[in-house]
């Protein structure tokens, strides 16, 4: 251990500390709390009954697609933008974290006017027989929508720091593009794209604002579990509103592992040795 | 752009003409769609019964005090967790302890969890069926439904963002020049304004601005800790699901434009600064994960 040089340790450590304690740790082992003061007979009653069920179905069932969309869309993106010049791609470039900047609720009420069926989209889905907006397709716009960046802003920057000797060298020895996109760079791709992914799909999990004016809201088929743990509030039935809220908490750790597992992985490909 | 900038090369994958602007194409149609037509709407729809019935709403009473109730949350927060961010990094970045990636990945955690869950947490902390809910309650004191309840939820939630920022810059930067300035007899304060700060200011803002869009546009956290008090704990997002839910939907689009303005104040401000070499964007996104993998 090398001798302390710099100052301000002390305070800057205590700053840290005293911020974390209050704003971070002290609200989520409140929350821990409370669920764990319920019993197990009780928790298990109410974070397996059959609505919450259904909630946790809508809501990782949405994300999946939503994140799925994303990779697909995320990627020709993250692509597009790297490898092609073409006029408005700076403006592209910048839109990309508009889902970022926009505020939920304001998200929320914008698609779910797009998608209802009197709206632009929705009015010419609706002749073909595709209803969005109040059901469980608007919940995966919706997820899509606001977790857009992060496929994309994690690997644009992977893409950009490619050997472009790698593609070189497939193509001497006479293979195609596709081949070559799936064999070399796709799997050079992969940790990035699984650590946006998760990100996404992380996102996807807790979202609330733009999701519950676009969802409908009935139980057991639009309904998300966050929603569900607000409606619990709301009833003024608080032990349950925690136990729910315990669990999305647990998925949010889980998926904060899985996140910093995926990320270190793909730092290994990005860090220039 | 790390590409090879000589004339001629030899052309890349998917560099075919067709398969390029086919790809273009494809992808500049689902910008359009998806994130063009959001933004088309409100505009359109915050103006579709004119100007005048637009500023009306502006000017309402209740929208009035969401706007002022917004802002003074941020003027609250923002710098809050600015302290903290620098802070944070300061003692992440220029030390070494015991728990350093502890407590890097315990900032980040605010970012992987639901808005909804951070403020379920903090009514059992505040509430009065929490932990200091009932001696607050008792001793006067107005937590929660109020705004110290509304600034607090909204710290949890932008937590990370300032931080996020200055540590994977600041830890790249090193500690040389800090320890040349402290060898030669600056103090820690002198040492920070002159040497590290310059180096860290436009991240830093970044940061601010970042974390200044979030808390103004929160809405999942703030929803349950104000308790949506038409006219006194309503903030501007809070305000625009009570007027859509009121069936004001012209109003409720005219005060989301309002936000909306605000996010692309936002990102015209991300741009300026990436310029600045702010930003990640030469870095790989930590978006939500950590960035201990840089700390060793």
């Amino acid at each position: 251990m090398t001798r302390r040089i710099l100052p301000g340790f002390r305070l800057s450590l205590g700053i840290t500390l005293v911020y974390a304690a209050i704003i971070i740790l002290l609200p989520l082992a409140a929350l821990i709390f409370k669920a764990a003061s319920l019993g197990p007979a009780d928790y298990w009653r109410i974070v397996s009954s059959e609505r919450a069920v259904a909630s946790y179905g809508v809501t990782v069932g949405s994300a999946l697609v939503a994140t799925l969309f994303n990779l697909v869309f995320g990627l020709a993106l993250a692509w597009v933008l790297v490898r092609y010049r073409f006029p408005g791609r700076r403006i592209v470039d910048a839109l990309v974290d508009l889902p970022f900047a926009l505020p939920t609720a304001v998200a929320g009420i914008s698609l779910t006017t797009l998608f209802a069926s009197n709206g632009w989209f929705g009015s010419a889905l609706g002749e073909i027989g595709i209803k969005v907006a109040y059901t469980p397709l608007g919940i995966m716009v919706a997820m899509a929508f606001t977790s857009l960046p992060f496929i994309v802003r994690t690997v644009q920057p992977v893409l950009e720091e490619l050997d472009p000797a790698l593609e070189e060298a497939g193509q001497t020895l006479g293979s195609s593009d596709w081949s070559i996109f799936r064999r070399v760079i796709l799997p050079l791709l992969t940790p990035a794209l699984l650590a946006g992914t998760s990100l996404a799909f992380a996102r996807s999990l807790g979202e609330f604002g733009a999701i519950i004016f676009i969802a409908g809201n009935q139980p057991f088929s639009t309904e998300i579990t966050a929603l569900l743990a607000f409606i619990r509030l709301e009833e003024y039935d608080y032990p349950a509103s925690a136990a729910i809220a315990s669990v999305m908490l647990f998925a949010a750790f889980v998926m904060l592992a899985v996140t910093n597992y995926l990320q270190a992985r793909a730092l290994r490909y990005t860090v220039k040795g | 752009m790390s590409q090879s900038t000589s004339g001629r090369r030899p052309p890349r994958v998917g560099d075919a003409p067709l398969f390029k602007y086919a790809l273009i194409g494809a992808v500049l149609l689902l910008v359009l769609f998806f994130v063009v037509a959001p933004m088309a709407v409100i505009g359109l729809e915050a103006f579709s019964r004119g100007v005048p019935f637009f500023l009306e709403t502006i000017a309402a009473p209740d929208t009035r005090h969401a706007i002022w109730l917004t802002v003074m949350t941020a003027l609250i927060a923002v710098p809050i967790n600015t302290i903290f961010g620098v802070a944070a990094a300061w003692a992440i970045t220029k030390h070494d302890f015991r728990g350093k990636r502890l407590l890097t990945i315990l900032i980040e955690i605010p970012f992987s969890v639901s808005p909804v869950v951070a403020g379920v947490a903090y009514l059992f902390v505040y509430g009065l069926q929490g932990i200091f809910g009932p001696t607050l309650d008792s001793a006067g004191l107005k937590i929660l439904f109020a705004l110290p309840g509304i600034v607090l939820a909204s710290m949890f939630v932008t937590a990370p963002f300032v931080a996020r920022e200055l540590i994977p810059l600041m830890q790249a930067q090193g500690r040389d020049l800090e320890e040349a300035a402290t060898s030669l007899g600056a103090s820690g304060l002198r040492t920070f304004l002159s040497v590290t700060l310059p180096n860290i200011k436009w991240a830093m803002l970044y940061g601010v601005v970042l974390c200044n869009a979030r808390v103004m546009g929160e809405f999942g956290a703030v929803s349950i800790v104000s308790g949506n008090i038409r006219g006194q704990t309503n903030t501007l997002p809070l305000h625009i699901e009570l007027l859509y839910q009121d069936y004001n939907a012209v109003g409720a689009f005219a005060a989301a434009s309002m936000l909306a303005a605000l996010a692309l104040v936002t990102l015209v401000a991300k741009v300026l600064l990436e310029r600045q070499g702010a930003g990640r964007r030469n870095r790989p996104a930590t978006l939500a994960g950590n960035t201990s993998e840089k700390i060793s």
